[in-house]
């Protein structure tokens, strides 16, 4: 069927400013360039990388939007009318990446931090010590001491991490090898952690064991008692806040010879993860999947449960406490995802703002918020979405986007089709390449040292000196232009309001 | 090295059990066995665990190596993800055995329950392969991205396997001894005749399987086998846009 869709994306070749060095046509991977004569786009196949127009010696390429214009219809949408078009021409479910772009309400941006004026100094984080250290995994009711004040209470294991900013689950498979050992090499670096996702651990980086979280998803895609026990935490994934109540999905075009091997299945097939683990359907069977690893990691690991923030979120996370998780991830409805259909990614789930505050409050409550450490993503983009999920009651925050945009990702949402032209969401060896592990890891650290230091100077301005502070501190946020069931949800006052 | 399991919590036992195979004991015999979980999980190296007595869920979930002998039936779980060993049920056992398993063997004298050998998996060499006597119930297979099942239905018990099988299947095998009606079959899966290929791979197999539980092997493989296989490598490719 000939396609009627118009293209998305104007590529524009300045052919003044053009000296036909090819660079632009051999940089684009998804066909949008050719070279008969001079550069020659094609249109319909661009999606706004800019991996032209950022090695273009002579900056001589601009991307627009297609100005086509349509009659203006509040309700038919533009991109409402080209998805019906897209699927009268195919009848398939439309697949998508990264993170909900709909303009549904961002809380972030509705919140405020405190700070100290005359009558409560603030500290100069520039002259004096600031600390961002936090231990993740359970901690006991109370403890106590032997006669020689040695400790008596055996502690639950608890893992170390210097900044309070994890990178978040992506997979080998969904990422390259080079995104992953770049991760893996930023994680070590800043004392944190990175998160294998569901497709295995390449043997390249299972010498940074100590900063990283093996996933354990529905499709047990390379989980063995070795790839547990290489690892500072095992995760159990059961949702994923792009894509809540669905499993992973990874094109078939994305599964090459070396994930094949990773993941244990055909090659070319698509890899999709089950929907629930089918050892899974109540929370006592979680219970018993979290034992499993436990055993097989001798009680020396902390175990994660990952869920999307749905509804129902805070009875799921007392629930997964009380079935013995040492760490709940709660990943809200703009997470990120490799590929997910449209329909789930834009339409399911709920931000995780809400459901931060809403698990946090249900298990200070019920008693047992000491019982697991709360981490939470989808989406942070910023240090103060980190300092503001803090002070709602995270114990840190996970970046998967914010991570790989560090790396060179523009969000072009093209994740699924394996052209990845930054190397970084894709398996092709040759688009791989142009990601260099090294230059990444150091594009990631510089992120998450900046992000520190910013973290820093909150810090400092609100008179506090440690991360732990600040943790479950709801006093020090004001909410700007929220109604009062928001504001009640998230446990804050509105600006203006004083103590 | 010998444990009287009773009353015992599986914590303690298990505990045991990683120690002593840690300092080089190679033989275990649990008696009074009465539902404890994890036995032999998470173990790497190559012991023999004997049970007396049914043991609880998850046994041998994540296992690479150890074998594991069970003299009476077992519960849920059984080869959860398990890597390498062969685990021996001398019964029937329950729901969801196999999941996620890359390689090893199972071997079931009894029935099988639900959810049987979801989302196996295999590369190259490692294959993982069940082999059930009886019967089992649905889904079995669903999901199957590779090994070998054989269902034998030796106990002359109806229907010889539940709905939806292989569901979803993108690769591996099943071989079942007997009709299998249509309707039971997932829609991705299809039916084939046996040729002498595949006879000499069960084959293999069944001689070992029958020698363990003292079935006429030339009964066995005298049965008219249905062999099913994924139409497609990428059964859902076309359901999606980009």
């Amino acid at each position: 069927m000939e396609s009627q869709l118009p293209a998305e994306f104007v590529v524009d070749v300045d052919y003044e400013k053009c000296r036909r060095c090819k660079r632009c046509v051999m940089n684009c991977s998804f066909s949008a360039l050719e070279f008969k004569d001079k550069v020659t786009p094609n249109h319909r196949q661009c999606v706004a990388c800019h991996r032209c127009a950022t090695f273009c010696p002579e900056s001589a390429i601009t991307i627009h939007e297609n100005p086509l214009a349509y009659r203006y219809g509040y309700n038919w949408t533009p991109e409402i009318r080209k998805n019906i078009l897209k699927q009268a021409e195919s009848g398939g479910i439309i697949l998508t990446g990264m993170g909900n772009p709909k303009p549904y309400p961002i809380y972030w941006d509705h919140m405020l931090i405190d700070a100290c004026q005359v009558t409560n100094p603030s500290i100069d984080p520039l002259r004096e010590p600031m600390e961002l250290r936090t231990y993740l995994g359970a901690k006991p009711e109370c403890l106590e001491f032997n006669s020689d004040a040695s400790l008596k209470t055996e502690l639950a294991p608890q893992v170390k991490i210097d900044i309070p900013v994890v990178f978040a689950a992506m997979s080998y498979g969904a990422i390259s090898l080079n995104a992953h050992k770049a991760l893996a090499m930023a994680a070590k670096r800043m004392g944190t952690l990175m998160n294998t996702g569901e497709g295995g651990l390449h043997e390249d980086i299972a010498g940074y064991s100590d900063n990283i979280i093996v996933q354990v998803a529905s499709g047990r895609f390379g989980v063995t008692s070795k790839y547990l026990n290489n690892s500072a935490i095992v995760e159990i994934k059961i949702g994923q806040g792009a894509k809540p109540g669905i499993g992973g999905h990874l094109p078939g075009e994305k599964v090459g010879e070396d994930i094949s091997k990773t993941r244990m299945i055909p090659a070319g097939t698509d890899a999709l993860s089950p929907a629930p683990h089918h050892d899974i359907y109540s929370i006592e069977d979680l219970s018993q999947l979290i034992y499993a690893i436990k055993e097989a990691t001798d009680y020396r690991k902390p175990v994660s449960v990952k869920i999307a923030a749905v509804h129902n979120v805070a009875a799921i996370a007392s629930g997964i406490v009380r079935a013995g998780a040492d760490i709940v991830v709660i990943d809200g409805f703009r997470g990120g995802t490799g590929a997910a259909p449209m329909i789930i990614r834009d339409h399911v789930g709920i931000p995780v703002e809400l459901a931060l505050a809403a698990v946090d409050d249900r298990l200070r409550q019920e008693g047992i918020r000491n019982r697991a450490s709360i981490l939470v993503g989808g989406s942070i983009r910023q240090s103060a979405d980190v300092v503001k999920a803090i002070a709602l009651g995270a114990d840190a925050c996970i970046i998967g986007t914010a991570s790989l945009i560090a790396m060179g990702c523009r969000v072009c949402q093209k994740c699924y089709t394996g052209n990845c032209a930054w190397g970084i969401a894709t398996q092709k060896p040759e688009l791989v390449r142009r990601l260099n592990p090294e230059v990444a890891s150091d594009r990631l650290c510089n992120l998450l040292s900046a992000w520190g230091h910013e973290i820093q100077e909150v810090l400092g301005s609100l008179g506090i000196n440690a991360i732990e502070s600040l943790r479950g501190s709801r006093e020090r946020l004001r909410g700007v232009g929220l109604g009062q069931e928001a504001l009640d949800i998230l446990g804050i006052k509105h600006a203006g309001i004083g103590q | 090295m010998r444990i009287d399991a009773k009353g015992m919590h599986y914590r303690p036992l298990n505990k045991i059990i990683r120690e002593a195979a840690a300092s080089g004991e190679k033989e275990f015999e649990l008696d009074n066995i009465g539902g404890q979980r994890y036995i032999g999980t998470g173990l790497n190296d190559s012991i023999k665990i004997t049970i007396n007595g049914t043991p609880g869920n998850d046994l041998g979930a994540f296992m690479n190596g150890p074998k594991i002998i069970v003299n009476a039936n077992a519960q849920d779980g059984i080869a959860n993800t398990m890597n390498a060993g062969e685990i021996v049920i001398h019964g029937s056992v329950g729901d969801i055995i196999g999941y996620g398993m890359r390689g090893g063997k199972l071997y079931i004298k009894g029935d099988a329950g639900y959810r049987v050998g979801i989302h196996m998996k295999e590369y190259k060499k490692q294959v993982p392969v069940i082999i059930a006597g009886g019967t089992a119930g649905d889904f079995f297979g669903e999901y199957m991205a590779g090994g070998i099942m054989i269902l034998l239905g030796m106990n002359g018990k109806a229907p010889l396997v539940g709905d939806y099988v292989g569901t979803g299947m993108h690769g591996g095998v099943i071989y079942i001894r007997g009709k299998v009606d249509p309707y039971h079959i997932g829609k991705e899966v299809s039916c084939l005749e046996l040729g002498e290929e595949d006879m000499k791979l069960i084959g293999a197999y069944l001689k070992e399987y029958c020698e363990l539980f003292g079935f006429d092997f030339n009964e066995v493989m005298g049965g008219k086998f249905t062999k099913l296989v994924p139409l497609s490598l990428r059964p859902y490719g076309s359901m999606y846009v980009y």
